[in-house]
């Protein structure tokens, strides 16, 4: 016998400390085994990343706990597979350990599955011991300026739904026939839709866009994209690595204003590294623009301008141009704010994209919101006044942070759950009915849920229909078509 | 009603605690390319056997010695085939690092932050842009921060420590979002 043993069975022991029911047997591991419906069930509201990443501790963390993750639409991943750019591919390799996690013995999935409408969060509570609230950020801020609604202006939230094929965006046909767009926002998002416009379709082809929208791309007359902030060169959101993407994006170049950049490269030394080299790079984007070049297409960066009104043209179908208001910063860094001198100034363009932000959206009116921050208030991801009920992702934290971020706080949510269930603070002793409670309920109203293993079915005809076209896939646009495919 | 947890999955995880308490060996290590997973999926279903079938063939000259101090501060010693990366390493070996290598291997996303000796560090090929560009986006970086993915362990490196960071966490949203109204 080695040490290896000896720490195996103290390891075991450890894990079977973990408390899983009320009941009182023999010896730990009868337990474990043999106590019918006793063991914890937590369900999981939306299978985005905050959902698999929530459920994959907590699998992890407690050995009986059982994981039910409810997502909405008939297909799993949220944001990887309608946020993330398709030439993004790398990025969505985290699709691989979701998909072991919702195959997982303790875990299932429930797609098709609409919380707050299909079925109550009141009702999931009464099935299980905890409900996780992870869905997300479904909303976007709006720009509040006269023209919003105007032919040609969409929020980058559809925009990129559309050419990431999310079913309810899949009619957008935005405007891509003006050369000039507009682009409100500097942070990644901004970015993605400017590199999609500008890309070669040589690149993009060969990515998971959608059909239509690389046809429409491929027509569109789009040459050059204005990325305006509200702050400085300084204030940017984005990082680097978007920002040297553009840089490095074929037959395009940069467009910047050089007076714009003014006293930039004095206040370099004194930038944090990740500032620092950011503010470089954009500086000498900015030096290539003014030296020219023979690129078909341009981009540029545009600061210290907010949207005021958005212009029609004269028959008022369509946007024609943006008024933008001209700004001067207050205060200096990151916390600079932008403070209107009350002068404007009208910049044609026929395609305007708002990227200011997503934004979450109350669920359900049992459930706490703060609608100033547009978040669930929580404490460490435990809902406040509201015991049982825990939340993870950008609806807890607000919209901002990548994939790795949002992993992070979701394991911080597990652990405040887990921690619950072993003080006691979380009740875990009555049995509960789980899935077998809510499946019967969908099925009475009508809502027929989508397994993994349906799931698994839609994928293997999207990456089917994909390889024809020399594609990794091809997204189906449509909830009846994919519900079809799950059903088959 | 199901039983709640099967024996299966108690075995299963009995298996991966083997698996986890014999990474301390000097294990004979495949170099065919691994597949990711959920932390705890790699613990036991991806490759049980990879770690049990200790010493048999290898040939202790092949192997390069690294240790690992994992967040709680636990030296774990390894033995790794030299031109291996750290991320192959840790995923191989079953190291068990939540969240670790989310986009295995890519440089996009800096969750394989491992920090290493000054005097590993200095020897090694300097970054390249990508690499930093992603580097500074970590959690907790230091002067001898690299990214797992992208440094590939060496006969000369013998010996070396290489620390996880205490929480691997990506910055990127505290670059520059400190809103204005
Ligand atoms: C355009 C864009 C591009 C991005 N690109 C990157 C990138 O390249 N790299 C990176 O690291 N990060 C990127 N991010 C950030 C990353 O996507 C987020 O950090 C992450 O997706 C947030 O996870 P979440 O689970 O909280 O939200 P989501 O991913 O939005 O998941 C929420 C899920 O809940 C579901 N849902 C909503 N309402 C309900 C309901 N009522 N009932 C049931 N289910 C519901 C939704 O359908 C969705 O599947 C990007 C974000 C955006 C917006
Ligand atoms: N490749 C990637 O890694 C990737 C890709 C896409 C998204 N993401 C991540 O997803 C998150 C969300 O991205 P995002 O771009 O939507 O958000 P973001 O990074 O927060 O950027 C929002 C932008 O909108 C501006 N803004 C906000 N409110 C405004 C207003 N009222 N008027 C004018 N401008 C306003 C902000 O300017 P201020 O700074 O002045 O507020 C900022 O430039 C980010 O954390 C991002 O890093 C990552
Ligand atoms: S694993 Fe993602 S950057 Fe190294």
């Amino acid at each position: 016998m080695n040490t290896s043993r000896v720490f195996v069975f103290k390891q075991l022991k450890s894990l079977l400390r973990v408390k899983c029911s009320s009941a009182a047997p023999s010896n730990d591991l009868r337990r474990l085994t043999a106590t019918p419906g006793s063991c914890p069930k937590v369900c999981v509201v939306g299978g985005g990343p905050a959902g698999f990443y929530t459920a994959q501790h907590l699998l992890k963390a407690h050995p009986a706990v059982q994981v039910d993750i409810y997502e909405r639409l008939p297909v799993p991943f949220g944001l990887v597979r309608f946020g993330v750019a398709p030439d993004h591919p790398e990025v969505k390799n985290v699709i691989n350990t979701f998909t072991q996690t919702a195959q997982h013995e303790r875990c299932s999935f429930h797609g098709n599955v609409n919380v707050g409408k299909d079925v109550s969060v009141q009702e999931l509570q009464q099935a299980y011991h905890a409900v996780v609230l992870s869905y997300g950020a479904e909303g976007n801020r709006s720009l509040g300026v006269p023209g919003e609604n105007l032919s040609g202006v969409y929020s980058a939230k559809d925009f990129v739904g559309w050419y990431n094929g999310l079913p309810s965006n899949k009619d957008l046909k935005p405007d891509l026939s003006r050369e000039t767009a507009v682009i409100l926002g500097q942070g990644n998002v901004a970015l993605d839709v400017a590199r999609i416009l500008l890309s070669p379709l040589d690149i993009l082809k060969e990515t998971d866009i959608t059909q239509p929208a690389l046809e429409a791309l491929a027509a569109s007359r789009v040459r050059r994209v204005l990325i305006v902030g509200r702050r400085g060169p300084l204030q940017v959101a984005c990082t680097i690595k978007e920002l040297r993407e553009m840089v490095n994006l074929p037959g395009t170049m940069p467009e910047m204003v050089t007076a714009e950049f003014q006293g930039i490269a004095e206040a370099l030394k004194d930038l944090p590294r990740p500032r620092k080299r950011l503010t470089e790079l954009m500086l000498k984007a900015a030096q290539g623009s003014s030296e020219g070049g023979g690129a078909e297409k341009r981009w540029g960066f545009r600061f210290l301008r907010s949207p005021v009104e958005i212009l029609p043209a004269p028959d008022v179908s369509r946007a024609a141009a943006i008024r933008l208001g001209i700004n001067r910063l207050e205060g200096s860094g990151e916390g600079a704010r932008a403070v209107p001198t009350g002068e404007v100034e009208d910049v044609e363009c026929g395609l305007i994209i708002s990227s200011i932000g997503y934004q979450s959206l109350p669920i359900d009116p049992t459930v706490p919101f703060d609608p100033r921050k547009a978040i669930i208030p929580n404490k460490m991801g435990r809902v406040q006044q509201a015991a049982g009920l825990y939340c993870s992702g950008w609806v807890k934290r607000g919209p901002t942070g990548v994939i790795a971020t949002t992993m992070n706080d979701s394991f911080d949510t597990a652990r405040s759950l887990i921690q619950d269930m072993e003080t006691g603070e979380l009740d875990t002793s009555a049995a509960k009915m789980g899935s077998q409670a809510v499946t019967p309920l969908l099925l009475k109203r009508g809502v027929n849920p989508v397994s993994f293993s349906d799931w698994k079915k839609i994928d293997t005809e999207e990456m089917k229909s994909g390889k024809a076209a020399g594609k990794p896939r091809e997204k189906m646009l449509d909830v009846a078509e994919m519900l079809k495919a799950a059903h088959s | 009603m199901a039983r709640c947890v099967s024996l299966r999955s108690v075995l299963s995880s009995l298996r991966s605690i083997v698996a986890i308490s014999q990474r301390s060996g000097v294990q004979r290590c495949f170099s065919h390319p691994w597949m990711p997973g959920s932390q705890q999926h790699r613990a036991f279903s991806m490759h049980p056997i990879l770690c049990s079938s200790s010493l048999s063939n290898s040939s202790a000259a092949d192997k390069v010695l690294v240790h690992f101090v994992n967040q709680d501060g636990v030296q774990i010693t390894t033995a790794v085939t030299e031109g291996e990366s750290l991320l192959d390493v840790v995923i191989k070996k079953n190291l068990d690092i939540s969240g670790f290598g989310a986009c295995e291997g890519t440089l996009a996303c800096s969750t394989c932050h491992l920090i290493l000796d000054e005097n590993i560090y200095e020897k090694l090929d300097p970054m390249v842009d990508e690499e930093v560009d992603m580097l500074d986006l970590a959690y907790g970086i230091t002067k001898t921060s690299r990214l797992g993915c992208q440094v590939c362990v060496k006969k000369w490196m013998d010996g070396m420590t290489v620390q996880v960071p205490q929480e691997i966490k990506d910055m990127r949203n505290a670059v520059g979002s400190a809103g204005s109204q």
